[in-house]
């Protein structure tokens, strides 16, 4: 009887614990997260500019009919689709190569590691800044460029041209990210059992079959993880183009944030601008739920 | 046999020299912008067609005593260090305790807080920025170090991290601890927590470098120049002339040095944390 007693206390102290130990976070989760995003679809049927704070009028899906035939946006949308196809396969294959080279202990194994983690060291806004230097399109300034012409190739205007300015900021995307994909990577071939290699050995596989026999098959969550992290944070890209090109040459870095940005912030269109969000928000879950369908198939 | 022992030699050369050629493309930018922080403006773009561009030739402070001339370092260090220690202070303490209930303590709505943490993590920020905006500007907050910090301190993924690490701690310790009379709320805080120091550092060592790198919210907050964080600070001297690339270069290396420094101490949790991410999710 006591026992059951003292039992039945104890979880009464947990309930009460459980609540004053959830309640801050989630109250925090709702004021600064589930509050906004309400708040963007919310806004986003109505006129709202920041210039007119009295005039807000309720104007149903007009902003997303006007979205529909804003060429801006539809630019902005393919944009952010064509850094996100293009970076994500070759950020998640250049991390997965790094990985393999560096996965078994060998002597300056760890320097390497380094050497290739250490874009990860300065922050996005510093390698912006630092790539605008070495992309600058005069050989005898920019870096990549002198080393092209050295090669007896042409100067490239990398970052003044709309053809190269995306595929610019991709290559240095994928520069700096990849690093720290490999670091997952790297993880996941430490869970590989040896014996499977061993076994596969035996039979007389060569390392090519290996590969996609046992490593690749083993690191399916691995990879299903990556991609969909670098996918989430590709849909995201504004840094980059902020810094480097403010969106240009001629719209042709201009992403779907940026374009939040420029409509909600510099252009004062705070209903529009919430719709372009709101849509935003349903092309990343969509592309998330729509990946993770993808990978459970098979 | 000989053959072979020479083919293995081959091969080992080949890896090391493939190693070291791709290593070289990944630190030389970062060689060049430290050698170029040293160099007078006039030699940074002087020999670029020969290797020497990436050697500090006549290395001087001149480009690091101009930075620390034009930008109030001092006060951007600590508008950037106090804003993250207060995030990382209450970020440790509020999603730990949420991530330790959802794991140990039975309460009704246990499941569903849990699925609605887990959804919230793909809720990109950059979707909520204008009305978040609003509410800060409605708190009166734009401009002070409140809209920087309260509305980043709860955060699914550290929820998370803490939930799958106090997961695995097993219950035998905190039965063993409720018969020696020791409420939930004070197991925790004098059992749990002293056992779990390397899930407080990854999850500390995580979220220090995701808002050292914080750049879009910073930047539409805290637009007063005596606010600014170091990001801000970096951007904001690229693009204000006069435009010394070799100032610039001082400037990038200066703001990169807290986070190399954070990496030498943490490196170990660092590197486990990004991976565990990987395992678990």
């Amino acid at each position: 009887m006591a026992k059951t007693n003292k039992l039945s206390a104890r979880k009464k102290d947990e309930r009460a614990a459980a609540y004053i130990f959830t309640i801050p976070a989630i109250a925090l989760l709702v004021a600064f997260l589930v509050v906004p995003m309400v708040y963007t679809v919310y806004y986003s049927v109505f006129k709202y500019q920041v210039m007119r704070p009295n005039d807000i009028t309720f104007i149903g899906l007009a902003n997303y009919q006007k979205l529909f035939k804003d060429p801006e946006f539809w630019k902005a949308l393919r944009n952010t689709f064509y850094f996100t196809i293009i970076v994500v396969p070759v950020q998640c294959v250049l991390a997965l190569a790094l990985a393999l080279l560096v996965s078994k202990r060998f002597r300056g194994v760890s320097i390497f590691r380094t050497m290739y983690f250490s874009p990860q060291l300065t922050s996005m806004v510093v390698i912006s800044v630092l790539w605008t230097v070495l992309y600058n399109s005069n050989p005898n300034t920019g870096l990549i460029n002198s080393i092209l012409v050295s090669f007896g190739l042409q100067p490239i205007n990398f970052l003044t041209n709309a053809k190269t300015a995306m595929n610019a900021i991709i290559f240095m995307s994928a520069w700096q990210g990849a690093g720290y994909q490999m670091m997952i990577f790297l993880a996941g071939l430490q869970g590989i059992p040896t014996e499977q290699y061993e076994a596969s050995a035996v039979d007389g596989a060569n390392k090519w079959q290996q590969f996609w026999n046992i490593t690749i098959p083993n690191l399916k969550g691995t990879i299903k993880y990556v991609i969909m992290i670098t996918m989430i944070q590709a849909m995201k890209l504004f840094t980059q183009p902020y810094v480097m090109t403010q969106g240009g040459p001629k719209n042709a870095t201009k992403t779907m944030v940026y374009y939040i940005y420029t409509q909600g912030f510099q252009k004062g269109n705070f209903g529009y601008a919430c719709s372009v969000a709101a849509v935003f928000f349903v092309i990343v879950v969509a592309m998330s739920l729509i990946l993770q369908k993808i990978t459970n198939a098979d | 046999m000989k053959s072979k022992k020479g083919a293995a030699m081959l091969g080992k050369f080949l890896f090391y020299f493939g190693n070291t050629l791709i290593g070289i493309v990944f630190v030389s930018p970062l060689i060049w912008m430290i050698s170029a922080s040293f160099k007078p403006e006039a030699k940074i773009f002087a020999n670029m067609n020969s290797l020497t561009t990436f050697l500090p030739t006549e290395p001087s402070l001149n480009n690091y005593i101009e930075v620390f001339r034009r930008i109030n370092m001092a006060n951007v260090f600590k508008n950037t260090l106090l804003y993250i220690a207060l995030i990382l202070i209450f970020d440790l303490i509020i999603n730990s305790i949420c991530g330790y209930a959802l794991a140990k303590f039975e309460f009704r709505g246990r499941k569903l807080m849990l699925s609605f943490i887990v959804a919230l993590m793909v809720l990109p920020m950059e979707a909520i920025l204008l009305p978040l905006y609003i509410e800060m500007s409605q708190l009166g907050w734009v401009n002070t170090l409140q809209a920087l910090v309260i509305p980043f301190i709860a955060k699914c993924f550290s929820i998370y991290m803490f939930y799958n690490f106090f997961h695995d701690i097993p219950d035998d310790l905190l039965e063993a601890a409720a018969i020696d009379g020791s409420s939930p709320v004070r197991t925790f805080f004098t059992i749990v927590m002293p056992i779990s120091k390397t899930v407080y550092a990854t999850v500390f060592i995580l979220d220090f470098v995701a808002h050292w790198n914080d750049f879009m919210w910073p930047f539409l907050v805290m637009t007063g120049e005596d606010k600014r964080t170091i990001q801000l600070a970096v951007q904001s001297f690229f693009s204000t002339s006069p435009v010394h690339y070799s100032a610039i270069m001082a400037a990038l290396v200066i703001s990169a040095i807290p986070m190399i420094i954070m990496f030498i101490f943490m490196q170990k949790y660092y590197v486990e944390g990004i991976a565990s991410s990987g395992i678990k999710g």
